[in-house]
């Protein structure tokens, strides 16, 4: 349909651009914060942010633009925006969307567009945005009439935060963003196909409860949808009402205060020994906002194997997807779990709990503490210990990001930002810069590995330039630990490919008007660490860590979660 | 074992590579897949058959009722319902031989809608294993082009429609 502006059908409804309109909208939303970086055919949006009342930030790449938008957003819990040109802008998005739509984070992209008659036509810096970014957003729509473009803003919004969140594309041709037509921001959402659910079955949850009631070896195996729902709370309450422990995917780290003795920390390929066993001696596994994801199951035939299945989430295309379930409880966790914890019973469930405590006994994480070399568990042990627990910890992908998972024991949601579902190495100093700027008095830590921070250092430079306080702590191995220890383990010890030689991370900092650091002595580390949470500046501390570690345990790919590697050599570490 | 599915879908651009692409990225088959028009115009019927086993179809059915302008997704397994297809056939015949075929095309209640010196187009609709059937015993005359429509669906009324 060509945009052909009416004339306004009362004096009430202004005449505004199309651009003037996405400000507007904006604003009214609630949108004080956004990410995003300039280009030709979004100039007349640039130009009413001039003056609007909102916090811009521009990153030196657009991947990483997009990467502070959801890391606002899973620090914050509001959603992140992210604004990029048509073309080269909006393919810089892709990894950030995908990352984004993995780990259902609330996230609205605005991507500038050619003009709606050159569509189709290989103009300059044309790419089919939304054909791209389909597969990596919950939903994305092109804008072809001024008139459409307040509700499908608004639309965007909705759809992002509500329901299973992920992030949602807006595509925008300039000559939209130009042409004008009446608006009285009161454009009303017309979504017929997007029902949501929010309250779950009252029969499905007396089943639970009386599941819950009844298990002798009972386990809550919770995720990312317990964060997403602001479900904390009443998680806590459940858990404690009906006396079962609680074990967390990595997405699901915070949810569960981990100094609580009903702790099992993480589960899954690097999870812990205690709670892997447990989940396959439970008798009853209740996932709440967790998705079955394989780093958690292993092999799926011996997955809980003695367990009935209760499953809490809120989009029912993720029930019974991996594993079946015996009693789905569909909706919202926050909702579900108040109305659960009302029916189910205190079980003193002596012998599970000594069990489990035993195993705690046996195979907590641990590393050699008696190593020359700086151990990166170590680091991790004295920031948690220098920090209270407090920090907000971002991760790049890879051993680090494993080691941060064990050894951060974290008190609450929203403390720990990493990416889960795509894995994205270069996501940590992004993530630290969103994470900051949505908590500017928080202690926003990024533990990244050598060469995912390399992949977007340049974004210390937008640190630098908004004067952010994160502190990066490089855990400087000198390999793709991660890639080293698959090579180390399957391939024969023949490392292809996984070294690389490093920058001098701390002057490379310094270059970059950041603070560098420099530590390759044990002793040097507590003084380290002290200096690094006291700089006002971003500051970069290069730790040169025991460059051969692995993490343990371990569940080789395809095996059963209680065949984990690694547990005779932690055990030699006692 | 084939499921029909039939989705309700808003009339939207974009909406066909939004189902199409959730098909082949989580690598669903399909056998059919129809869009067209319905009673209301801000709506579209897709009718998608999709070859699997009841998780699989379990799945597809969800993952279309995920799909933000996907208004309504019924899976039509197991209801009392009308599948039919449209199909055209150009078959090689000479005239001498057309009075056999045409007795043919008559207990298929199909009808010839083109002729020329060397062929026939016959149009036939009805469920899928007619179609089928129709075809083999044109087979020995010669076939000449296919153009099916793949299958549309609806439940027979009083079955209990949701
Ligand atoms: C190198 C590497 C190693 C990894 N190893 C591990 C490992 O050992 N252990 C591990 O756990 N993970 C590991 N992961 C992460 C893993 O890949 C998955 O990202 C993670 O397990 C998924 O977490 P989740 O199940 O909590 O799901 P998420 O991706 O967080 O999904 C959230 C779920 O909650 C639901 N939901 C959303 N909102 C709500 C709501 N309001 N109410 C109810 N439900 C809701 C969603 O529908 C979804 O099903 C690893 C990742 C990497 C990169
Ligand atoms: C963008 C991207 N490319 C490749 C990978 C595959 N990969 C996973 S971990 C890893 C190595 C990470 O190395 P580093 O950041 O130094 O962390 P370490 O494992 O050494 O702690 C690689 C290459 C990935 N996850 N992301
Ligand atoms: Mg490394």
């Amino acid at each position: 349909m060509p945009a052909k502006p009416e004339t306004p059908a009362s004096a009430a409804e202004t005449m505004k651009s199309g651009a003037q309109i996405v400000v507007d909208t904006l604003i009214d939303l609630g949108v004080d914060t956004m990410f995003g970086y300039v280009g030709g055919v979004v100039l007349p949006l640039f130009d009413k942010l001039y003056d609007a009342p909102i916090r811009f930030i521009i990153p030196r790449h657009e991947q990483g633009g997009c990467h502070m938008a959801d890391a606002y957003a899973r620090a914050s819990g509001k959603t992140g925006v992210i604004l990029a040109t048509s073309g080269p802008g909006a393919c810089n998005l892709v990894t950030g969307l995908a990352t984004a739509m993995m780990d259902s984070i609330p996230m609205v992209a605005l991507t500038g567009q050619v003009r709606t008659d050159l569509i189709g036509n290989d103009a300059f810096q044309e790419a089919d945005t939304t054909g791209i970014t389909r597969p990596v957003t919950k939903y994305n729509s092109i804008v072809k009439d001024v008139r459409q473009l307040e509700r499908t803003v608004r639309e965007a919004f909705h759809i992002a935060s509500t329901g299973r969140p992920g992030p949602v594309l807006v595509d925008l041709p300039v000559d939209v963003l130009v042409n004008k037509c009446p608006c009285n921001g009161k454009a009303e959402l017309d979504l017929p196909g997007y029902r949501l659910r929010t309250k779950g079955h009252a029969r499905q949850i007396s089943m639970a409860a009386e599941a819950i009631n009844k298990a002798e070896k009972p386990v809550l195996y919770v995720g990312g949808g317990v964060i997403i729902a602001n479900a904390a709370e009443e998680l806590r309450a459940l858990a404690e009402k009906a006396h079962v422990p609680v074990t967390m995917t990595l997405l699901g780290l915070g949810s569960y205060d981990q100094r609580k003795p009903e702790s099992l920390d993480m589960l899954g390929m690097h999870g812990s020994a205690y709670a892997n066993y447990a989940v396959q001696e439970s008798d009853l596994l209740i996932a709440v906002g967790a998705r079955f994801d394989d780093r958690v199951t292993g092999k799926i035939p011996t997955f809980a194997p003695h367990a009935k299945i209760v499953h809490i989430d809120i989009d029912p295309a993720s029930i019974s997807k991996n594993v079946h379930v015996d009693i789905p409880v569909v909706g919202d966790a926050k909702h579900i779990l108040t109305e659960l914890t009302k029916e189910v019973e205190y079980r003193p469930r002596e012998a599970w709990f000594q069990k489990i405590a035993e195993w705690k006994k046996k195979y907590p994480f641990r590393y050699d503490g008696k190593s020359a070399n700086i151990k990166p568990q170590y680091i991790i042990e004295e920031v948690c210990r220098q920090t209270n627990n407090e920090a907000i910890i971002a991760t790049g992908v890879g051993q680090h990001q494993m080691w941060s998972a064990q050894f951060y024991k974290f008190l609450r949601p929203r403390q720990f930002i990493s990416s889960g579902g795509l894995g994205t190495m270069g996501f940590g100093l992004p993530a630290a810069i969103g994470a900051q700027i949505a908590k500017p008095d928080a202690t926003v830590i990024d533990f990244d590995g050598d060469h995912s921070f390399n992949m977007t250092m340049t974004e210390l430079a937008t640190a630098v330039q908004h004067e952010l306080p994160i502190k990066v702590c490089i855990f400087n191995n000198g390999y793709m630990g991660m890639v080293r220890q698959w090579q180390e383990l399957f391939y024969g010890h023949r490392y292809s490919c996984s070294y690389l030689k490093n920058p001098n991370y701390a002057e490379v900092a310094r270059a970059l008007g950041a603070v560098g650091i420099t530590v390759d002595k044990n002793a040097d580390v507590p003084q380290a660490v002290a200096q690094m949470l006291a700089e006002k500046r971003p500051c970069v501390a290069d730790f040169h860590v025991e460059p051969e570690e692995n993490v343990w345990p371990m569940v080789p790919a395809g095996k059963s979660l209680s065949e984990m590697d690694g547990l005779t050599i932690l055990e030699s570490m006692a | 074992m084939k499921h029909i599915i039939s989705a309700l879908v808003e009339n939207k651009p974009g909406v066909l590579a939004h189902v199409a692409g959730m098909f082949a990225a989580r690598g669903f088959n399909i056998d059919s897949l129809v869009v067209g028009r319905t009673e209301d115009p801000k709506l579209s019927r897709m009718t998608i058959v999709v070859i699997g086993d009841d998780r699989i179809v379990e799945q597809v059915r969800k993952q279309l009722a995920r799909i933000v302008p996907v208004v309504k997704v019924q899976d039509f397994m197991d209801k009392p319902v009308v599948a039919r297809d449209l199909m055209l056939v150009t078959i090689a015949v000479p005239p001498e031989k057309r009075p056999e075929l045409s007795t043919l095309i008559d207990m298929f209640r199909g009808h010839v809608v083109d002729i020329s010196p060397k062929t026939l187009m016959v149009e036939v609709s009805g469920p899928e294993t007619k179609m089928e059937a129709f075809l083999d015993v044109c087979k020995p005359y010669g076939i000449k082009g296919v153009a099916r429509t793949g299958t549309i669906a609806m439940p027979r009324q009083g079955s209990g429609e949701e």
